[in-house]
């Protein structure tokens, strides 16, 4: 019973990044109906220059997650342009193909500049593993959690409290509609895009600070989170990403430990599976989205 | 002669134009595939199991390959096929994975001569040498590669001009309306599945036999986004396009040595580009159509009367 605990505390920590990532997909599916496969990437070049000014100028921690932060912006500012503005209305395949060409871009342009294999990141903080009763907690991990935490919630005052959080909602709910009452539909867009970069550079700060180092790896492995977590929950709904990326989380440390590594991926995708086939709307559903999305927007 | 290493190539864009033809056939009917690197996996695997433990011949192994991984594709299709575009994209990515994670653990050797020979989890699985004992050179399992490579765009060319092709690209174009004209859209889509997965594993099974030596990460999504990509950069008119695609990144971007080290960057741009300017790829069907409408002229001009504006 204690592991099992202890499990779920870990799974929340480590959920609440992926569901940060999984808000940064579904913010831009939702103004899109898009893949951006090159999500990933863009934040790993992020994370990457957080990496670069961390060992360069030895700058403290806010200064290395802005500068993570607005390397991920520019980097998603980029695949904006190239990929959905310049590419036709009616293609989705070729925007999404485009991504896919730009993240092996910028993968390659992170491996050129930096060469080896792993690089420190700095910790998110430098206190003691936290400790109460039975259970233990690392301190970098609930401080992961804390700002995760707090992350979403500027999101959510955003989204629903803001006049640009409405613009953004119109442009979700219907572009077309959206740009017949003078909607700058473009901008909207491409704000949507810098959004989703910042949080997704936000949770590569995390995910980096708390594992200690960063690889080139990193584009792939959280593409793929945000990919399975944002589709777990239902796709195209903020509480869906939410809920999908502490679901992946709870999976993933549930996993490691009745199964081992070995079979932890496997039991992921297996239930992933599972759960497009069975419920291709997520575990909330897509109704249940809807009605928690429009209760949300009547508030 | 030929020098080794154009052989190498040449066979290696011969292979992958397999898993891009099998792509490319899921693309006709309107469906994305993340995941056709796994029938690649399962023709490579099952046939090297055929080949190396069980010694059966080539051809038989080649058989078992196409087999499993049609098979495979055919399990597949059952659950996912009434999900729709993206999901459908993702589905297939979910069970790719879980093909290379379950490789990454699947464990089955015999001891052949005193040695254990067989897939081995994450370590892989050595010794395919059934081509390589018997003395195949690289010349001729090249063309091995090429002339089932024929065979299959035989295949392509005769179902492209049939009615049956026309009813595989109209459900691409709008299954509802397909649907409304009586074709069996299920039906046929289930069929282009295990159509796809059998030319990709194919691929597998020459890979496989190639090589002597398969591991599960090679049957990474990146295998299966590339050969994704392959038939959007070639176009998607004729099955020639991505054909044209594999040739413009192994055969000429991967040979330019200059480019070494920068390759995917100068990829990535000229993909990006390309699609810019022409969203279904250099041959996509408005050119394919206007060639061949063509060609049908200059192939009828002897018939003056045929031409003659009425």
């Amino acid at each position: 019973m204690i592991d099992f605990i202890q499990n779920c505390l870990d799974g929340l920590m480590r959920g609440s990044a992926y569901a940060l990532l999984a808000l940064g997909f579904t913010l831009i599916f939702g103004v899109m109906r898009r893949l951006n496969l090159a999500f990933g990437a863009s934040i790993m070049l992020g994370v990457f220059i957080g990496t670069f000014v961390h060992m360069e100028f030895e700058a403290n921690r806010p200064l290395v997650a802005l500068a993570t932060i607005a390397a991920a912006v520019a980097a998603g500012a980029y695949v904006e342009r190239i990929c959905f503005w310049a590419v036709r209305r009616d293609a989705a395949l070729a925007s999404m193909i485009s991504t896919f060409a730009i993240w092996m871009q910028l993968e390659e342009l992170v491996t050129l500049l930096f060469p080896e294999r792993t690089y420190a990141f700095p910790p998110l903080v430098d206190w003691q593993p936290i400790e109460f009763g039975e259970f233990y907690l690392r301190a970098e991990q609930l401080m992961m959690f804390v700002i995760a935490l707090a992350t979403t919630a500027m999101l959510h005052v955003l989204l629903f409290r803001t006049r640009y959080g409405l613009s953004l909602r119109a442009v979700a709910d219907n572009a077309k509609a959206a740009r017949v009452v003078g909607l700058n539909t473009g901008r909207v867009i491409i704000v949507a895009f810098a959004l989703a970069s910042a949080l997704g550079g936000m949770a590569a700060f995390l995910i980096a600070g708390t594992d200690g180092q960063v690889t080139p790896l990193f584009g792939l492995w959280a593409t793929f989170k945000g990919l399975i977590a944002m589709m777990l929950g239902g796709m195209g709904s903020i509480p869906g990403a939410i809920v999908g990326g502490i679901l992946l989380g709870l999976i993933e440390a549930h996993g490691l430990w009745y199964l081992g590594a070995e079979y932890r991926d496997l039991l992921v995708y297996g239930i992933f599976f599972a759960v497009l086939v069975v419920r291709p709307g997520g575990v909330l559903g897509q109704s249940v989205a809807r009605r928690i999305q429009s209760a949300a927007g009547r508030v | 002669m030929m020098d080794a290493y154009y052989i190498s190539v040449a066979s290696n864009m011969g292979m992958i134009a397999f898993i891009a033809l099998s792509a490319y056939l899921l693309l006709i009917v309107g469906e994305i595939s993340f995941g056709q690197q796994a029938y690649f996996a399962i023709g490579a695997y099952a046939s090297g199991v055929a080949t190396a433990l069980w010694g059966w011949s080539f051809l038989a192994g080649l058989g078992a390959g196409i087999v499993s991984a049609a098979l495979a594709a055919g399990l597949v299709a059952l659950p996912t096929l009434r999900l729709r575009g993206l999901y459908f994209s993702v589905v297939t990515l979910a069970f790719a994975e879980m093909v290379r994670l379950g490789f990454e653990v699947f464990t089955y050797q015999v001891e052949i001569d005193g040695e254990l020979v067989g897939p081995n989890g994450s370590d892989g699985f050595r010794d395919i040498r059934y081509v390589y004992e018997r003395d195949v050179s690289d010349v001729e399992y090249m063309l091995w590669i090429y002339g089932l490579l024929v065979l299959v765009l035989a295949v392509f060319f005769l179902a492209e001009r049939s009615r049956f092709g026309l009813v595989l690209r109209m459900i691409g174009e709008d299954p509802l309306l397909a649907e409304v004209q009586g074709i069996r859209v299920v039906r046929c889509k289930f069929f282009a599945v295990v159509a796809a997965g059998a030319i990709a594993g194919i691929g597998g099974v020459l890979y496989a036999h190639l090589a002597t030596y398969v591991e599960p990460k090679i049957f990474n999504v990146m295998l299966g986004v590339h050969s994704l990509a392959y038939g959007i950069i070639g176009g998607l008119g004729t099955a020639l396009g991505p054909l044209l695609g594999v040739f413009i990144d192994i055969g000429l971007l991967e040979s330019i040595r200059a480019l070494s080290g920068y390759r995917m960057i100068v990829f990535g741009a000229l993909v990006a580009l390309l699609l810019v300017v022409r969203p279904r790829g250099l041959l996509d069907e408005r050119t394919v159509y206007a060639i061949t409408a063509r060609a049908q002229r200059l192939w009828s001009c002897g018939d003056a009367t045929k031409n003659a504006p009425s």
